[in-house]
């Protein structure tokens, strides 16, 4: 499997760490209540199919990626930057 | 019909004609008393015990595909209980219990084998946490052995002793550990679950559950819809989907698991050696291959196949500890979905559904748990109390901060 990221091109895998779902990017208020902490650190979706994770070109520019990609196919849709989208406060 | 010594020999005088098929073949009731989803090792024993613990018989396991096709086929075969944490502990200690009385209570060959399995350490702080881990084991009156570095180099001879990056300090030796056929354990408990009067039903997929004013009334399947009081999820791989249909949202994520056979060698290896520096463990099975693997492949799949950065990074770590099995050849690879939860440990609970019971969080060591899984899900889907044994595997542990964190690595799934 090979990720494009927007800043560096095409690379292998090896050069990216993988956090998890993009869930990680809606941290709730700290007063939220319990359940929606217990939502985002985790439960999950989990589908079968098109997902959206989070990944860090680790070995390459050092940023957050939004990747969307199928679980089953592997096939990579689409990278984003974390940043570019506002998100990963 | 029941096998035998003395079965195998006149069946070879005469032929081998008396055979008869392990399980019927029956075509879905409309109603049962109870429904398993997931003809897996862990669906496959709580029909099993559900029947012979609790009498319950009117009950069906319906299998997607065909039975031990899952996981329970395509996993590495070792069955340990050196857990440390309670909760994990006594469970795992069950377990293997369990699993010493399998094969007369099950009148059915498992090649269960005792071989003995062995945790190499490479520091000091490595070798104080398996002494304390050894430590724990004992205390759950299970076997435990701490091996220096010659002790090790006796049952051991052919690792590779002086590698400079991780030498090796000594293992913690867990005599009672070993390995079983895998295919046989599901046909094992399949047959006997079927001597008992379950009916096991496969190319049967699960579409749908039903629920009434919060309790559960039956399935929709791919061959037609059946009622039933009672429905255990027992999928594994597929939890997230198949609890979907019931409107949970779980904590878990699905990762991909390889494994590695080489081509049949005469014995070489006689223990599972599990290096856990290198993320490597390997044995070798009654025909002879090295059966080996290593990490997840780190992000959430369901291709069933792995990718090749994980293929390279197992065959280094397989090469920095014994050098030896450069020279044998890889006959097939192949990849299990992992249903893997933030703390490591499984889920064996109720769910907010009356009737409807969850069984799954497996991660990559289920195999073992396969007999206590059957056992505990089997009393908590016929008393609704979850069994002693199990009290620490709840669902809602999460929220309520009682994590079963064996590795203390973290809430993040892919990190177990
Ligand atoms: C490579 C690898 C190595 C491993 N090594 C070990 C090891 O050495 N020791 C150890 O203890 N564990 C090991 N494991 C983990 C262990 O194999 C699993 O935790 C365990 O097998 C999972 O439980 P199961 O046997 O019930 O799963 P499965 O056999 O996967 O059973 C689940 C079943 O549910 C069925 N199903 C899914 N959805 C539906 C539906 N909608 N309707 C009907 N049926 C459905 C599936 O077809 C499947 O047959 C390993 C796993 C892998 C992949
Ligand atoms: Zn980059």
């Amino acid at each position: 499997m090979r990720l494009t990221c927007p800043l560096c091109g095409p690379r292998d895998r090896r050069e990216f760490y993988y956090y998890g779902a993009d869930d990680y990017l809606r941290r709730p208020d700290p007063q939220a209540p319990l359940q929606a902490w217990d939502e985002y650190l985790h439960n999950r979706d989990n589908p079968a199919g098109v997902t959206r994770d989070l990944w860090y070109h680790e070995s390459g520019c050092a940023q957050w990626l939004a990747v969307t990609r199928n679980t089953v196919t592997h096939d990579i849709m689409k990278v984003e930057l974390v940043a570019a989208k506002g998100g990963g406060k | 019909m029941r096998y035998s010594g003395l079965k195998v020999i006149t069946e070879g005088l005469f032929g081998n004609t008396g055979w008869r098929p392990a399980w019927r073949n029956p075509a879905p009731k409309a109603e049962y008393d109870a429904i398993i989803i997931g003809g897996g090792g862990h669906g496959l024993s709580t029909a099993y015990y559900l029947a012979k613990n609790h009498g319950l018989t009117n009950i069906a396991v319906l299998e997607k595909g065909y039975l031990g096709g899952g996981n329970v086929g395509r996993n590495t075969t070792i069955v340990r209980a050196n857990y440390f944490l309670p909760g994990n502990s006594e469970f795992y200690s069950h377990s293997l219990k369990l699993w010493e009385g399998l094969e007369a209570d099950l009148n059915y060959n498992v090649m269960h084998s005792q071989r003995g399995l062995i945790n190499l350490f490479h520091s000091d702080g490595q070798r104080d946490a398996f002494a304390r881990r050894g430590n724990a084991m004992i205390n759950q009156g299970d076997d435990a052995e701490l091996l220096d570095r010659d002790g090790v180099r006796k049952l051991l001879p052919y690792l590779d002793f002086e590698q400079t990056r991780f030498p090796i300090y000594g293992g913690l030796l867990h005599r009672r550990g070993g390995t079983a056929r895998h295919d046989a354990v599901a046909w094992g408990y399949a047959r006997a679950a079927d001597q008992r009067g379950v009916d096991l039903i496969q190319n049967c997929e699960v579409t749908g559950i039903d629920i009434e004013n919060g309790v559960v009334r039956g399935v929709q399947t791919t061959r037609g819809a059946i009622r039933a009081k009672k429905v255990g999820i027992v999928v594994a791989g597929r939890s997230s989907q198949v609890a979907a249909m019931a409107g949970l949202r779980l904590p878990i994520e699905s990762h991909i698991l390889q494994a590695f056979v080489t081509e049949g060698l005469k014995p070489v290896i006689d223990h599972v050696i599990s290096f856990g520096m290198g993320h490597f463990y390997i044995s070798q099975s009654d025909k002879g291959g090295l059966v080996f693997g290593g990490d997840l492949d780190f992000y959430a799949s369901y291709a069933a196949r792995g990718n090749l950065p994980m293929v390279e990074h197992v065959m280094e770590a397989g090469m920095t500890l014994m050098p030896m099995i450069g020279r044998a050849k890889v006959l097939r690879s192949w990849g299990g979905i992992m249903d893997m939860t933030p703390d490591g440990s499984p889920v064996i609970d109720r769910t907010h559904v009356e009737g409807l019971y969850l069984d799954c969080g497996w991660n990559y060591g289920g195999f073992k748990a396969v007999p206590a899984s059957g056992f505990c899900m089997a009393h908590l889907m016929a008393t609704d109390q979850p069994h002693e044994v199990v009290r620490a595997f709840r669902l809602d542990r999460f929220a309520t901060g009682h994590l079963l964190d064996e590795e203390g690595t973290g809430s993040q799934h892919n990190l177990h």
